[in-house]
């Protein structure tokens, strides 16, 4: 088991995250006004409290806390409809949820008040359960583009061809993603995996300080399972923060999380370490009102 | 007794007719105009009397009222001079190894025209010089136009007078395209008409380009209308770019004939012009053709772009494809009608038509009107239109890596447009395309 990161860990990567700040450049470092914020220099890379969010009249999420510090993995399983997946989307910006209460910063920056392609600049990247297919729109196009779009955002210069194909040379045969898929429309024809191990080489490209991904396991078979754990599990960093959302256990043998939290009902009800797993995968979610899945 | 009912005229209508008239005057004066050209005119002259501006009851043009819509009638253009022949020849389309010939105001620039560089077996005639030297291929124009009265037609028969006669000699490979820019430059609005015939023999193979651009900003009026003749077996790749200035009216025809195991693959874009409408009429002469009619139709501010198709299975055994994309953005109006006749001999006939468009705005409208008359009881025929916005989970998931939104619109409307561009077969014609849609994109994301 992967040992769990200790208070001196936390520290240096709370130090990180600043200075990873400094070099985000001012379009990113932007901090909203306020002294509490401004002077708060918390550790945590991502900051959640009491955020209650809805969607038309239904709130999903009611009153959660969670904080991340840089360089763990935390995972948050759940039974269906705790609102795992309102979460990641609430965190990465999806125009159909709205925030009602509550805060979420992401290294002291108020994550809520910016538009998904400025999270992502800053840093945030989400690996989708279902990845949406976009026809006409060829990935290594797309990747190109998101790439720069963030360097741009970031007032860094913008890759150049030749370096943007040998980054991609490097990255995608690891993943399994070959010439053919990247030539290929976005996720177009991609089977499940296919489509999962494509995000992960966004994320491998992105390079993201805060990853979260939602339910990647979900229609993976045990090799493929494999393949994107080890693709995620290189990304593990220091600097880096990930939170692990899935239904099952089994993802997480793959990638072993320093927290597990159980959501339900859109809140954090309990919290502990990677064992959390192993026994929610022996007691099932029964014990928070809802029979074994 | 029934007594026809048509509005008065408009003021619009008597100066055509008047200039109509008057030219046909000066013409017959001068004995210009004789034969076949003067013919044609002066039926023109007298069907636009009884029947004037296309207008909303008349149902081909409901969609586009152009009695309304037209208020005045500029003036002819004259005889361009060499600064206006340098200014057009600046604006017009850039289409790498072509041979260009211009068109400044509707008006032949034989100096700034690259007759030299036609590619072997491709002659083009000025319409003029085929008239002194009673060139038998003046005989082809008006031989395809439709028997329904068409007013844009009727007026661009009515000017006759500049234009082309391009032929292409049997079993030619045309070893570059021939374009065909068509120019407005600055100065007073005026009003310009040209009729091109193209007849490609059999077997040959031509590229051929039409641009039309111009000034912004100037009302001109730009009617053009091409007759085009493609001979058993041959093969034609039209590509038409329609970016006239933003106050301009267009009015555009295409009507072909396609013999015998013949191929034409017509790709049209349309960005330009206030009010804008291309006519195709497609008329199949032998078996085993293949007609491919596609096109991008990009719109802004308070464009009204029209395409309307009719295409006629008279024969057995010819495929038919229309694919039409429409961007509508701000308060723009897109109109596509189809109409596809099949014969009752046109057995085997296979048809589909698809028109595709994509509402950005709350405030842009588009109307599709496909029609299927089939008297054959053994074909294939399949018409569609969608009409949609932009899919939110696409913008979300570009914009979630990074994308601004505007950038990830441009991406899908590209990715929208990009599936009609693609059987553009000519790579470099394609790339042009392209780069004029990207700059359309461009400047709606600034």
């Amino acid at each position: 088991m992967r040992q769990r990161h200790g208070v001196d860990a936390r520290h240096k990567a709370g130090h990180d995250g600043f200075q990873n700040d400094a070099g985000l450049g001012p379009a990113a470092l932007t901090f909203p006004p306020g002294p509490a914020v401004a002077h708060q220099r918390t550790p945590h890379m991502l900051e959640i409290k009491n955020l209650h969010a809805r969607i038309g009249d239904n709130e999903i999420l009611k009153g959660l806390d969670l904080t991340i510090p840089a360089g763990e993995v935390h995972a948050i399983m759940g039974p269906n409809g705790s609102g795992k997946s309102t979460l990641s989307y609430v965190l990465s910006g999806k125009p159909d949820y709205e925030v009602t209460e509550g805060t979420a910063t992401f290294n002291g920056q108020d994550i809520l008040a910016l538009a998904p392609e400025e999270r992502a600049a800053a840093g945030v990247f989400l690996a989708f359960q279902y990845p949406i297919e976009i026809p006409g729109v060829a990935n290594m196009q797309f990747l190109r583009a998101a790439m720069n779009a963030q360097k741009k955002a970031r007032g860094e210069e913008e890759i150049s061809t030749p370096d943007f194909l040998k980054l991609v040379r490097a990255k995608a045969p690891d993943l399994g993603i070959t010439q053919d898929m990247l030539r290929r429309g976005v996720n177009v024809g991609f089977s499940g995996g296919e489509k999962k191990r494509n995000e992960i080489l966004q994320m491998a490209l992105l390079e993201p300080k805060l990853c979260i991904l939602d339910e990647t396991d979900s229609g993976l078979d045990i090799d493929a399972l494999k393949v994107v754990a080890q693709g995620v599990n290189a990304l593990r960093a220091p600097d880096r923060a990930m939170l692990v959302i899935t239904h099952y256990q089994r993802l997480l043998d793959h990638i072993v999380p320093d927290v597990v939290h159980v959501m339900h009902k859109g809140r954090i009800v309990r919290s502990g370490g990677a064992e959390l797993a192993l026994e929610l995968e022996e007691s099932g979610y029964a014990a928070y009102g809802q029979d074994a899945a | 007794m029934t007594i026809p009912v048509r509005p008065a005229r408009t003021p619009a209508e008597d100066a055509i007719a008047a200039t109509l008239q008057a030219r046909l005057a000066v013409a017959a004066g001068q004995g210009g105009l004789e034969g076949r050209l003067g013919e044609l005119s002066a039926d023109a002259l007298e069907a636009f009397r009884a029947h004037g501006l296309p207008n909303r009851r008349v149902e081909e043009w409901k969609y586009t009222d152009l009695r309304a819509a037209v208020r005045d009638f500029p003036p002819l253009a004259g005889t361009p001079g060499p600064a206006q022949e340098a200014e057009a020849a600046a604006l017009a389309l850039d289409v790498p190894h072509a041979a260009r010939l211009l068109f400044v105001s509707g008006a032949l620039a034989r100096g700034a025209s690259d007759f030299a560089g036609l590619p072997a077996g491709v002659s083009a005639l000025p319409l003029d010089a085929a008239t002194a030297s009673n060139n038998p291929l003046l005989d082809r124009i008006g031989s395809l136009q439709p028997d329904r009265y068409d007013g844009a037609l009727a007026l661009n028969t009515g000017f006759l007078g500049e234009g082309l006669v391009v032929t292409v000699e049997a079993g030619i490979k045309a070893a570059k395209p021939v374009h065909l820019a068509h120019v407005f430059p600055a100065g007073e609005a005026v009003a310009g008409f040209t009729r091109t015939v193209v007849v490609v023999g059999e077997g040959a193979e031509l590229t051929l380009v039409e641009s039309f651009t111009g000034r912004e900003g100037v009302a001109y009026q730009a009617n053009h209308a091409m007759e085009l003749v493609v001979g058993d077996g041959a093969t034609v790749n039209l590509v038409r770019l329609q970016e006239e200035g933003a106050a301009a009216l267009h009015l555009g025809t295409l009507m072909v004939e396609l013999g015998r195991a013949a191929k034409l693959n017509v790709f049209s874009l349309v960005q330009g012009a206030a009010l804008s409408r291309h006519s195709v009429y497609g008329r199949f002469q032998g078996t085993g053709t293949n007609l491919g009619v596609r096109g991008a139709t990009l719109l802004k501010g308070r464009q009204h772009a029209d395409t309307s198709m009719f295409i006629d299975h008279a024969v057995a055994g010819c495929e038919s494809r229309e694919l039409f994309k429409t961007v509508l953005s701000d308060e723009s109006h897109g109109v596509f009608q189809g109409k596809i006749v099949v014969r009752r001999d046109a057995q085997k006939t296979d048809g589909r038509m698809m028109s595709q468009s994509l509402l950005l705005s709350d405030n842009a409208e588009m109307d599709n009107k496909p029609e299927l008359e089939i008297f054959a009881d053994d074909v294939q025929c399949g018409h569609g239109a969608t009409v949609g916005t932009l899919d939110d989970k696409m913008l979300f998931y570009l914009r979630s890596r990074g994308l601004p939104l505007k950038e990830a619109e441009r991406l899908l409307i590209q990715a929208f447009v990009g599936e009609a561009v693609e059987f553009v077969e000519d790579e470099a014609l394609r790339e042009v395309l392209i780069a004029r849609m990207v700059a359309w994109l461009e400047k709606r994301a600034a």
